[in-house]
């Protein structure tokens, strides 16, 4: 579960083909995707930007598994997402998928180091090894002395550092992170994205959703979605 | 599944409110204790009633002497049968699977005379198995008739504890002697007190009773009025009073057939009926003590779904992170489980209490004959109570947790993510 070395180039991680998710809300219907190609390969670092209501949310719901695309082929690492049991999605997101949110959605009543350790335990690592892999992302997020707070001891910066430890836990194929700054001042919201920036040098795969424009310049890749279609795909 | 890491969650996670909790607690509490008590005062009554009915003796049949209603190998209906002492012989010799035969005489209206006191009383002839199958026990200090007492005629005499106390007050009657019909006779013993709720010639505790030749001898009839026939196997009492018809009818000449010559009531057949009165008073009582407790269950449901309500976003952020729908289910199963668990011991700790207290009360307080306390018996806590308490409470709990559970892996975690 050590920090993985350089990127394997042109190994797809997201692979989406026409993806559409229809909501029905009483007789409402409401198409919130309407034909998403996108592909993401492994230590991409991608800003998802869009006006609010653009569908960038429900894009980040189906890459997370969260929910499951009305219709459209959805490959995560080379698995079809689709029609897969509740259990094996369970499984796909404590493996696979690591979410940073705006509200961080922290375990509010349990400590840092027990919301770091809960994907752990649902992953099944044993309780040494837990020890040993949550005291390391505390310390690599910079709180190795906030470990037993609970997070209403916490500063956001803080709870959202603890949040990306979190996603860290079991090793992601990916991190998925909504607004991750939004509930941030400027000085906390720019350490966090430091903290994305050198997640990506070592390797990782990010996905970041955003409306700062500034924050999506300094991305590699930025993709911009409209009414539920991608308008714009860029690199920089 | 791994309970483990359900347990775990469990232990970690759960935390209410502590009035709801206390509330939820309390009423599964009250729920189990008023089950608790219903069933024991069930059991109570019916251990007293089954008591009470076999004061007189279990498994008992009465035969009276009657009429033939048909004519039988030429000889005219109308005719009276009365059996004497000597078929209770031939109905030992004849009849298998018996335990006892025992045959009664009796005298309605007998003058007991002892000094210068005179009680009048019912006097009985009875056979020496009588003590045993019509529950004669002597007290302390006495005895039944024996063997020797009929074979000699001897004029022995058994006193029924009512009669024995009009007669001798606060004495001691064994070894007084007291006149019958102005003939003296010993008295041997005293019947110890019990219960007795049914009867075919009056209550045990008034008469006295001595042996049938003696009576034979005093009076000079030996026609019987009562036979008593017991068998071995309960279960064989309709053969045995049919084998009984056949043996008399080819003495005295009847159809076996026929019924009415000899009077029967069986106490088998009343004694399941009395059973399954007191089963369905019991079944009664553990209906409503059972609802009573299923209140409690939907408490606990009702606070389960609040927990489930107010966890919404939690429960969301563990989906999140990768947990099975079953980890989010375990937990709030077992939390229910919890608060029904823990109300049960709590009530039946307090019925037991309870009962017991009940009991003492009752044992001393002063109880008239087939009086309503007396009907009530004493509330008993047995092992099937209690092991059916804790069924349903288990049951209880187990559905108090599952649909409120049920509601909580339905929830949506995109949906509950999205919002503050």
């Amino acid at each position: 579960m050590s920090d993985r070395a350089t990127p394997t180039a042109n190994s797809v991680v997201i692979r989406m083909e026409e993806i559409r998710k229809v909501y029905k809300t009483g007789k409402i219907r409401v198409e919130a995707l309407k034909g998403i190609d996108l592909e993401v390969k492994d230590g991409e670092f991608l800003a998802l930007v869009g006006p609010s209501g653009s569908g960038k949310s429900t894009l980040m719901n189906l890459i997370g598994c969260l929910d499951t695309p009305s219709s459209g082929i959805y490959e995560l690492k080379g698995e079809r997402v689709m029609g897969l049991k509740r259990e094996r999605l369970a499984e796909i997101r404590n493996r696979r998928v690591g979410f940073v949110f705006q509200n961080f959605n922290l375990l509010t009543n349990v400590t840092a180091y027990e919301n770091v350790e809960m994907p752990l335990l649902f992953g099944n690592v044993p309780k040494r090894r837990r020890r040993e892999r949550v005291e390391e992302l505390l310390e690599r997020v910079g709180l190795s002395d906030r470990m037993d707070h609970k997070p209403t001891e916490l500063s956001g910066g803080q709870m959202q550092r603890v949040a990306v430890a979190r996603a860290l836990a079991m090793d992601p194929d990916i991190v998925l992170a909504d607004e991750p700054t939004g509930n941030l001042d400027t000085s906390s919201g720019g350490d966090i994205m430091s903290l994305f920036e050198e997640l990506w040098r070592q390797g990782r795969t990010m996905l970041v959703i955003t409306h700062d424009k500034a924050l999506a310049r300094r991305s590699p890749r930025q993709v911009e979605i409209r009414d539920g279609v991608i308008v714009s795909d860029r690199r920089s | 599944m791994r309970p483990g890491l359900i347990l775990g969650l469990f232990l970690r996670t759960s935390r209410v409110e502590k009035k709801r909790a206390i509330l939820t607690v309390a009423a599964i509490a009250v729920g189990s204790a008023s089950l608790v008590l219903l069933l024991a005062l069930g059991e109570g009554m019916g251990r007293r009633w089954k008591e009470a009915f076999a004061g007189m003796g279990t498994d008992l049949a009465v035969m009276w002497p009657g009429e033939t209603t048909r004519s039988w190998k030429g000889l005219p209906s109308g005719r009276p049968i009365r059996p004497r002492i000597e078929d209770i012989r031939l109905i030992e010799e004849r009849v298998e699977g018996l335990y006892a035969v025992s045959g009664e005489l009796r005298n309605w209206s007998t003058a007991f005379t002892w000094g210068d006191k005179t009680v009048n009383g019912r006097l009985t002839g009875a056979s020496l198995v009588y003590g045993g199958i019509r529950r004669h026990f002597a007290q302390p200090g006495g005895r039944f008739l024996n063997p020797i007492d009929d074979a000699q005629r001897r004029r022995m005499i058994f006193l029924g504890w009512d009669l024995a106390t009009n007669l001798f007050g606060e004495q001691d009657p064994v070894g007084e002697t007291l006149l019958v019909d102005n003939v003296p006779y010993t008295v041997i013993g005293v019947m110890a007190e019990k219960l007795q709720w049914s009867s075919y010639a009056g209550m045990d505790k008034d008469h006295a009773v001595i042996p049938l030749r003696t009576f034979w001898a005093q009076y000079g009839d030996d026609h019987l009025v009562n036979l008593i026939i017991k068998p071995l196997d309960p279960e064989r009492m309709k053969q045995a009073l049919a084998e009984v018809r056949t043996v008399l009818g080819a003495k005295y000449g009847f159809d076996p057939e026929d019924e009415r010559v000899l009077g029967t009531w069986d106490t088998v057949e009343t004694g399941k009926m009395m059973n399954n009165v007191t089963l369905g008073i019991q079944l009664f009582l553990g209906i409503i003590g059972a609802l009573t407790l299923a209140v409690g269950g939907i408490g606990v449901a009702n606070i389960m779904y609040a927990v489930v309500k107010e966890r919404t976003r939690e429960i969301g952020v563990k989906m999140a992170l990768g947990a099975r729908p079953s980890w989010i289910t375990g937990p709030i199963v077992l939390e229910a489980l919890t608060y029904t668990l823990l109300g049960g011991v709590l009530g039946l700790a307090f019925s037991t209490a309870l009962v017991t207290l009940l009991g003492l009360a009752l044992r001393h307080a002063p109880q008239e004959s087939a009086s309503g306390l007396q009907m009530m018996g004493e509330p008993t806590l047995s092992i099937p109570i209690t092991v059916l308490t804790a069924g349903i409470l288990g049951v209880i709990g187990l559905a108090a947790g599952y649909f409120p559970a049920r509601r909580a892996a339905m929830i949506d975690p995109a949906e509950t993510l999205r919002y503050e």
